[in-house]
């Protein structure tokens, strides 16, 4: 008995949304709670009231009655909106991380999650963040569709081969707490689990500096963009035979089809690999694929290179 | 038991051909009619699946679906349409001739034509247009090799040419089921099966030919004409 | 408490002409024309899928006693819950009401001597048997891990496993399904006796016709997904797998769109059979019947715009989310007008508990649970923390085995004496649908709780807090196991040692009441005239 009074009936919730989708989950359960017993309950009262007492009583006809249906439709209906409005309105507002959140990079694969800090640190199943920080994750997987959750927080994405999914969180309390793989991905599905530990800012920063690989995610990318030959075509004064990469991350930008996309992950990622379904207008479609050249942690130190020049400015040579 | 008495007396006025669950050849048509456009329903579902997986591809990449296109022969998509247009006129003038009491004869040669016009069609894809394919290599899963000049865009038109092979080879097996059923029909027409009154077979027949066609008319504008072919396109 | 069933005055003594007994031989079963031979026919086929997928399932409750793994290893593990899903789904739920008492009891219920094709009839039961032999084999020749839902590029790239086999036998069973669906939506349409017009119709034909729409137009689009998915397989083709230039989200959205109309599939009729037992077992005519006809049609039209709540953690648009989320709201209020309506027809009613209304009543309680918590899972912001876990393996266990196979068990129950001419004992069928309804609670609400805990879905092993639960819940499957078995016995005794069962044991009104038990070959020696609305019980 004293085990089962041990159960407890929520995680706990280390995010600053946990304890709205609490709440939302208490109301439904609630709601839930209402009606099953008012249909138990009304159901138990009708069996005992109306049982059959002989073999050859008729039973009252009722009338139809057209009140009652609206009454009954509209009700749960009404109660449904608040239900949709209450929870989409929780799910918008979460739906986009603030503008200043820390970026961290997860990539998914069979069956493991790789995960690199901009500033270098790079952890297996585990996930070190400060408190109190908003962190934005963005993700993707090397094979199979995996799913990114932590439960504690109440956030879950899908992490899909060939794009970028991103979820955040903020954490309000230290601790250590459970990370999960919640997309079936193959025969070690349930052991692609891990820890993520919320440590106070001074103890991160601490945590940070004392890992062992310090190269920043920018300078490896630096470092790759060089070797790959990249900085061949994509001169910095716009004089290559590509366009410069400078200023370009975070604005919008007219495709050779006509579209206009903005930079972001994913554009780069796609330019990196299917290179001609981004083309630009006045660059011959001369870029070779690096699909299979570059994993997707050299991907991701690619962009990080390329974000860091966003603030550089615009040049544009031809 | 009165009832069966009596069902007995009629028993010799029911067609050849007729279903004892039914109350009369009335519902018996309806039935079967209604029976074959349900079919036809599943069978638009059963296409659409492969048509909508189509349209998002070719919206993604829509510069390789028209370089797989430009690998099709339009000339040879063109006739087999005009094949098939012919081979459901042909279809609809045996129907035709059984409603209007034509001889088994004039509405076994219209059968025949439409199967040769099938024949053709299921003839003339296979001689010039999936054997042309399989020597230009370019068969997905056999033979498929990337020309240089397709670049980055190679994965993408290998995924055209699927399509390509699915959907043409899902409606020629339909084509191959029609001419079965034909050839069934063929043989029902000269055992006398059919008459003004009773030719509910020919008729439903009909509807699953026609379906067939109409489905080719939509693969042939989406498979070979995207993208166009002429100056200035 | 209402008597034990004594049989009518006018029982002959020596055995009559009927369906059973009209020609003798294996030949004249494998090939009859009669729907109600190939009901049996199918009852046979199903419950031995059943019995698969049921030993599936117990050596994972097995396995899960310990967290870290009692029984098996991880890879035979992802092939037992793969297995448990393709065959529970494909080939036990889809089919069980439908081909089972559908067949047997559409074209009685609407005065007709037979379905509209009764050899495309037989031919579906041969085409289900060999779609599946093929999910035997894909079994046998070692399993198949993808889960019943084969997501890409796992399922057409990564996986070892008798992906091809397993999803060859779904792709053939499934033209069973269109072939049944397209056979009663013409039998309903064109084949009524005269005067029964269709809101003379028993609700249970309306459930049914509502689902073969569902079959007739989604089953397509599943057979292409699968068709597309093994081509990718065996060639190589970039379909789905983004390393070869296809979508992974593609194949869920096509596998989405037939897979969630198909959960209606198996609730439908079970809404159905549930409308006849709670009519028959109180002697009135369902509360608010054109209400619960329209409900029916509603939910299967519905069915086919929400699929999307299956992938709210995708990474799909916002508006996308917002608009599955809105449309899976509006699919639970039909469901709820039904529960409201069934419950309303009890009073005033002269309600009796044999087994069939115990079966009916359990469903309209856990129907309605699994329902409420399926408002959860359309909520977007719950979802994203509840999806993947085991809230949703209980939320579908709910409805469909607190639902479907509890509707199904008193549906068997209820027309047993009119399928086979015996009555089982009422005292045994009690006392296990008791079983079946606490063994499946203590089953499946833990799993809730799991759930919200954090606990994924297709687990092999699992962090050592989540065990009470799980022991919890492998103890209540045993006791479900227990009520399963229980009518196994009781209803196979009764073919031969069951008392003989008069024309209409129940005292219920309907066609298939008014002809003898078991019905003659042709159902009906003069085709009835109806005159009279359904469910008449108001003399």
């Amino acid at each position: 008995m004293a085990a089962i009074a041990a159960i407890p009936i929520h995680p706990p919730a280390a995010s600053s949304i946990a304890e709205g989708v609490d709440q939302l989950h208490y109301f439904l359960t609630a709601i839930t709670l209402f009606f099953t017993v008012l249909i138990f309950g009304v159901i138990f009262v009708l069996m005992l009231k109306y049982r059959r007492r002989s073999e050859d009583e008729v039973p009252t006809e009722t009338q139809e009655h057209l009140l009652l249906e609206i009454t009954w439709t509209v009700i749960p209906s009404l109660i449904c909106v608040v239900i949709f409005v209450w929870a989409s309105s929780l799910y918008v507002q979460n739906a986009r991380p603030p503008a200043a959140s820390t970026e961290i990079f997860v990539i998914g694969k069979q069956w493991m999650w790789h995960i690199q800090h901009p500033e270098g640190p790079r952890e297996i199943d585990e996930l070190h963040v400060p408190v109190g920080v908003p962190i934005k994750l963005t993700m993707t997987s090397q094979d199979v569709i995996h799913d990114f959750y932590i439960p504690a927080f109440r956030v879950k994405k899908d992490v899909l081969p060939g794009r970028y999914s991103s979820l955040w969180f903020q954490a309000t309390e230290t601790g250590t707490y459970h990370l999960y793989c919640a997309q079936y991905c193959g025969a070690q599905h349930s052991m692609m689990i891990g820890w993520v530990y919320v440590m106070t800012p001074s103890d991160y920063a601490a945590w940070l500096s004392s890992a062992s690989d310090n190269e920043s995610m920018t300078a490896r990318g630096e470092r790759l963009f060089t070797q790959l030959g990249c900085s061949t075509c994509h001169v910095s004064d716009g004089t290559g035979k590509g366009p410069s990469l400078a200023g370009m991350y975070g604005k919008d930008e007219k495709l050779k089809d006509g579209s206009t996309r903005l930079v972001d992950e994913s554009l780069i990622r796609e330019a990196i690999v299917n290179p001609n379904s981004v083309a630009l207008p006045n660059y011959p479609p001369i870029m070779p694929t690096f699909k299979g050249q570059v994993d997707e942690e050299q991907v991701m130190q690619l962009i990080a290179f390329v974000k860091s020049l966003a603030s550089q400015e615009r040049t544009n040579g031809k | 038991m009165n009832d069966m008495a009596a069902h007995g007396a009629v028993h010799d006025a029911h067609p050849p051909g007729f279903a004892h669950q039914f109350e009369d050849v009335q519902q018996q048509r309806d039935a079967g009619r209604l029976g074959m456009w349900v079919f036809l329903a599943t069978e638009i579902l059963f296409f659409g699946g492969m048509f909508t997986s189509y349209t998002i591809y070719r919206s993604l990449h829509l510069s390789a679906f028209i370089t797989g296109s430009h690998l099709l022969v339009v000339k040879f998509g063109a006739i087999n349409t005009a094949v098939l247009i012919c081979s459901s006129l042909t279809m609809a003038l045996a129907i035709r001739s059984a409603q209007t009491g034509k001889s088994k004869n004039t509405i076994i040669f219209w059968l025949i034509l439409t199967m040769i016009l099938g024949a053709t069609f299921v003839g003339l894809k296979l001689r010039f247009e999936w054997y042309r394919d399989y020597i230009e290599q370019i068969v997905p899963g056999i033979n498929f090799v990337p020309h240089a000049s397709w670049g980055a865009d190679a994965g993408q038109v290998e995924m055209f040419m699927c399509f390509y092979f699915f959907m043409t080879g899902l409606h020629a097996l339909h084509m191959v089921i029609g001419l079965g059923i034909l050839s069934v029909l063929v043989w029902m027409t000269a055992k006398g099966r059919f008459s003004p009154e009773y030719n509910a077979p020919l008729e439903i027949s009909g509807l699953y030919w026609h379906f067939v066609d109409i489905v080719w008319i939509f693969l042939f504008p989406l498979l070979y004409l995207i993208g166009g072919r002429y100056p200035g396109s | 408490m209402s008597t034990a069933i004594a049989p009518p005055h006018d029982v002959p003594a020596e055995p009559r002409v009927n369906y059973l007994n009209a020609s003798y031989g294996i030949k004249s079963w494998l090939l009859t024309v009669d729907h109600k031979r190939i009901g049996i026919l199918y009852l046979i086929s199903i419950t031995f899928m059943f019995m698969i997928g049921g030993f599936a399932a117990s050596l994972m409750r097995i396995h899960l006693l310990e967290p870290q793994g009692a029984l098996v290893q991880p890879e035979t593990y992802n092939r037992l819950f793969s297995i448990h899903g393709i065959v529970m789904v494909f080939f036990f739920l889809v089919p069980s009401i439908p081909a089972t008492l559908g067949n047997f009891l559409i074209p009685i219920m609407i005065g007709a001597r037979d379905v509209a094709f009764p050899k495309l009839n037989l031919m579906s039961w041969y085409i289900f048997i060999t779609g599946s032999c093929f999910v035997l084999y894909a079994i046998l020749s070692g399993g198949v891990d993808t889960g019943w839902t084969f997501y890409a590029p796992y399922s057409s790239t990564f996986a070892h496993t008798s992906v091809i086999a397993a999803a060859l036998g779904i792709f053939i069973a499934g033209f069973s399904s269109i072939l049944t669906g397209l056979n009663f939506v013409v039998t309903i349409h064109k084949m009524r006796a005269p005067g029964m017009t269709w809101f003379r119709l028993p609700l249970f034909i309306w459930s049914m016709y509502a689902t073969s729409i569902i079959f007739i137009l989604g089953t397509p689009v599943i057979a292409i997904t699968l068709f597309l998915l093994g081509l990718e397989r065996i060639l190589h083709v970039g379909i789905f797998d983004p390393a070869i230039g296809g979508d992974p989200l593609l194949f869920q959205h096509l596998f989405w769109f037939y897979s969630h109309p198909a959960v209606y599939i198996m609730i439908l009729p079970g809404m159905g059979v549930v409308s006849e037992l709670i009519a028959a077992f109180s002697r009135k005519r369902i509360f608010g019947y054109a209400f619960v006809a329209f409900s029916s049609m509603a939910i299967a039209v519905i069915s086919f715009l929400v699929w999307g709540h299956h992938m709210f953690v995708t990474g799909q648009s916002v508006y996308a989310g917002l608009i599955f989320s809105v449309l899976s709201f509006l699919v639970a209020i039909p469901s709820a007008v039904k529960v409201f309506n069934w419950t309303a027809t009890l009073y005033k009613g002269s309600i009796s508990y044999q087994a069939p209304m115990l079966y009916a009543l359990g469903f309209i309680g856990l129907f309605t649970m699994g329902g409420l918590t399926g408002l959860f899972l359309a909520s977007l912001a719950e979802d994203v923390h509840l999806n993947g876990t085991y809230f949703i393996v209980a939320h579908f266990h709910y409805v469909m085995v607190g639902g479907a196979v509890m509707a199904y068990l008193g549906g068997i129950h209820y027309w047993w004496p009119k399928i086979t001419g015996r009555m089982y004992p009422d005292v045994w069928a009690r006392i296990a649908a008791t079983i079946v309804f606490v063994g499946f609670n203590l089953t499946f609400f833990p799993q809730f709780v799991l759930g919200y805990l954090g606990m994924p879905r297709r687990y092999a092993v699992y962090p050592a807090e989540f065990q009470v639960l799980n022991v919890m819940s492998s103890a209540g499957a045993s006791i479900l196991a227990i009520g399963y078995a229980i009518p196994l016995i009781y209803l196979i005794w009764s073919l031969k040692y069951g008392p003989i069962a008069g024309p209409n044991p129940w005292g219920a009104k309907g066609l298939e009441w008014t002809i003898p038990s078991p019905p003659p070959t042709e159902n009906f020696e003069v085709m009835p005239i109806v005159t009279e609305e359904a469910y008449n019980y108001h003399e």
